[in-house]
């Protein structure tokens, strides 16, 4: 495959991978596409199949079943050029605790060969790791040592960067750091497929979604259509709550319409919410805020991840 | 490859339990020389032993004879059956199997690094023991297991070529330690399942009293270098042990570089 096949292939293209452990199922038929400059959140429970997914993707451990393709290659028959220009860990980083963070960042270096030891420098910085590079990795904090697996990952140059549960054990700080580091990242153009099993964290980070349960997608997509379906709530602070009442009334489509203090909240789709602030404007009606409501779209993770397996592993279209 | 194989030695040389191994065989001589000028005797029973008294060469072929017995293989386990399996157990393996490196070049690296350990290992031995028994008796003569003499000169040479032909079964032990490491992914069941399979080699030749199949047990082979203290020289051992040490490394080497190019990394 030449290099101009390389950059026009996706980043990211799973069909049909499948992988048992004995009689247990731990991916079932997973589908992946991720798209250039996608921040991809990898959503499930513990236990999911997310870490084994993201293991097959990383040529770590081969599926029964399907194939996984990064940028075109095969990380199962092309290892390890089908990781050029792919980067990440599953579950914590880990390190040789008896080197220094720099010790460590030079071995790995190494074993990627190219110009990644010219970079231990810059990734230390981007980390913020410089001042403490120098320590033995065995003294180091989660936080440090989630923040030297990305370093790691950097020293590739990737172009997809493949995290596993990155704020894993981390405090509301390393959390705050992680995920501003992974924004950043993915400012600068880089793929991103970040495995979580906390909605909040991919709903301020991801662009598309991929929902797992017991080993099988039960969404793909975009995390707002998601919240977008029929079963959305809404809250709306208008500038005139009577008024408001009155022209929601009178909107076809909404469902549930009750009033809370000088809130309206009712149950609507995407496309009803927009007639429904457009009616509100003719009427002269200001819109302080219309919120969706987020406890809806974790009623709805919850239901796609904790339902009973007939209801709910159709894929839901996008 | 090779990049691969200098931070297998770094890492080697960064971790405790490779000292124990190195410091016992830089201590070993010593102590027993001091044992034997305490008690006034000398090991008899050993091949070349009488010869503690009068030659100091003869300390370093004592002491590979009761290296072959203990330690050398304790020595050999701990790091052998270790290389892979603590890596696995603590998560780097997965680390750097996302690296830019074939899982081939890993391993070759990891057995490469593990050998050259063993050569150090005896290395120490050789030069502490030769130190030690140099001191205390002197570059002298020895007679050899024929009663023949032998110069200081040549003893020296057939001891150096002894330690040699010592470390061939002992990288036959190093890699089934290997292969136990691949397949068991856990650092003490390697180490105590490779010192089993060398204390059930000894057993075996001490059993086996059939001499065609005890002579090609592994453990057999640690014996191999008497031969070079013939006159003349008996190479049969030797060629016996080059070939069959030769077997008993390249077999479990092939099963584990086979289980560790497909295995699943979970760890």
């Amino acid at each position: 495959m030449s290099g101009r096949d390389r950059v026009t292939e996706v980043p990211v293209r799973a069909r049909g991978l499948l992988k048992r452990y004995g009689p247990i199922v731990a991916v079932d038929d997973v589908d992946l596409t991720v798209g250039e400059g996608d921040i991809y959140g990898f959503l499930g429970p513990n236990g999911a199949g997310k870490t084994t997914a993201m293991r097959m993707l990383l040529g770590l451990v081969r599926p029964d079943a399907g194939s996984a393709r990064l940028f075109g290659r095969d990380p199962q028959h092309e290892l390890p050029a089908a990781l050029d220009g792919v980067a990440g860990f599953v579950e914590t980083p880990t390190f040789y605790p008896y080197l220094s963070g720099r010790k460590n960042l030079e071995l790995f270096a190494a074993f990627d060969g190219g110009d990644a030891p010219s970079r231990i420098e810059q990734v230390l910085e981007i980390v913020e790791l410089r001042e403490r590079a120098r320590d033995k990795v065995g003294g180091y904090s989660q936080g440090m040592r989630q923040r030297l697996g990305i370093a790691v990952s950097l020293l590739r140059n990737p172009r997809l960067l493949i995290v596993d549960e990155p704020t894993n054990g981390l405090d509301p700080a390393g959390i705050r750091d992680i995920r501003e580091l992974l924004k950043r990242l993915a400012e600068q153009g880089m793929t991103v497929v970040l495995s979580s099993h906390l909605l909040a964290e991919v709903q301020e980070l991801c662009t598309r979604v991929a929902i797992i349960r017991s080993g099988s997608i039960v969404y793909e997509g975009r995390l707002d259509r998601l919240a977008a379906n029929p079963e959305t709530s809404y809250r709306l602070r208008p500038s005139d709550a009577a008024q408001a009442w009155n022209v929601c009334n009178q909107q076809s489509g909404l469902r549930n319409l009750r009033r809370v203090g000088d809130e309206l909240v009712f149950i609507a789709a995407e496309r009803t919410v927009v007639e429904l602030s457009r009616a509100l404007v003719a009427a002269g009606v200001g819109i302080a805020a219309l919120i969706p409501d987020s406890t809806a779209l974790e009623r709805t993770f919850f239901e796609l991840t904790e339902g009973s397996p007939g209801q709910t592993t159709e894929r839901v279209p996008e | 490859m090779l990049t691969a194989y200098r931070w297998e030695l770094r890492k080697l040389v960064s971790q405790r339990r490779i000292y124990l191994g190195i410091g016992g065989a830089a201590a070993a001589p010593i102590l027993l020389t001091i044992v034997l000028a305490v008690q006034k005797g000398g090991p008899y029973d050993e091949p070349l032993g009488p010869n503690m008294h009068t030659s100091g060469i003869a300390l370093a072929l004592v002491v590979l004879g009761l290296a072959a017995r203990f330690g050398a293989q304790l020595a050999t386990a701990l790091v052998a059956g270790d290389i892979v399996a603590s890596e696995d157990a603590d998560g780097t393996l997965k680390m750097i199997l996302t690296r830019s490196l074939k899982r081939s070049q890993i391993l070759t690296a990891k057995t490469l690094a593990t050998f050259t350990y063993l050569l150090v290992l005896l290395l120490v031995l050789l030069a502490a023991s030769l130190s030690a028994g140099l001191a205390r008796r002197g570059f002298n003569p020895l007679v050899d297991l024929s009663q023949g003499r032998i110069s200081p000169v040549r003893a020296l040479e057939l001891s150096i070529a002894a330690f040699a032909i010592f470390a061939l079964p002992l990288a036959g032990i190093a890699a089934f330690g290997i292969l136990l490491s691949v397949l068991t992914r856990n650092s003490a069941a390697a180490i105590v399942g490779t010192l089993l399979y060398q204390l059930l080699m000894e057993g075996a030749s001490s059993v086996v009293h059939v001499p065609v199949l005890g002579h090609y047990l592994l453990a057999s082979q640690f014996d191999a270098w008497h031969g070079l203290f013939q006159t003349p020289i008996d190479w049969t051992p030797v060629i016996r042990a080059s070939w069959d040490s030769a077997l008993f490394t390249i077999v479990p080497l092939l099963a584990a570089f086979a289980i560790f190019l497909r295995r699943d990394v979970t760890g």
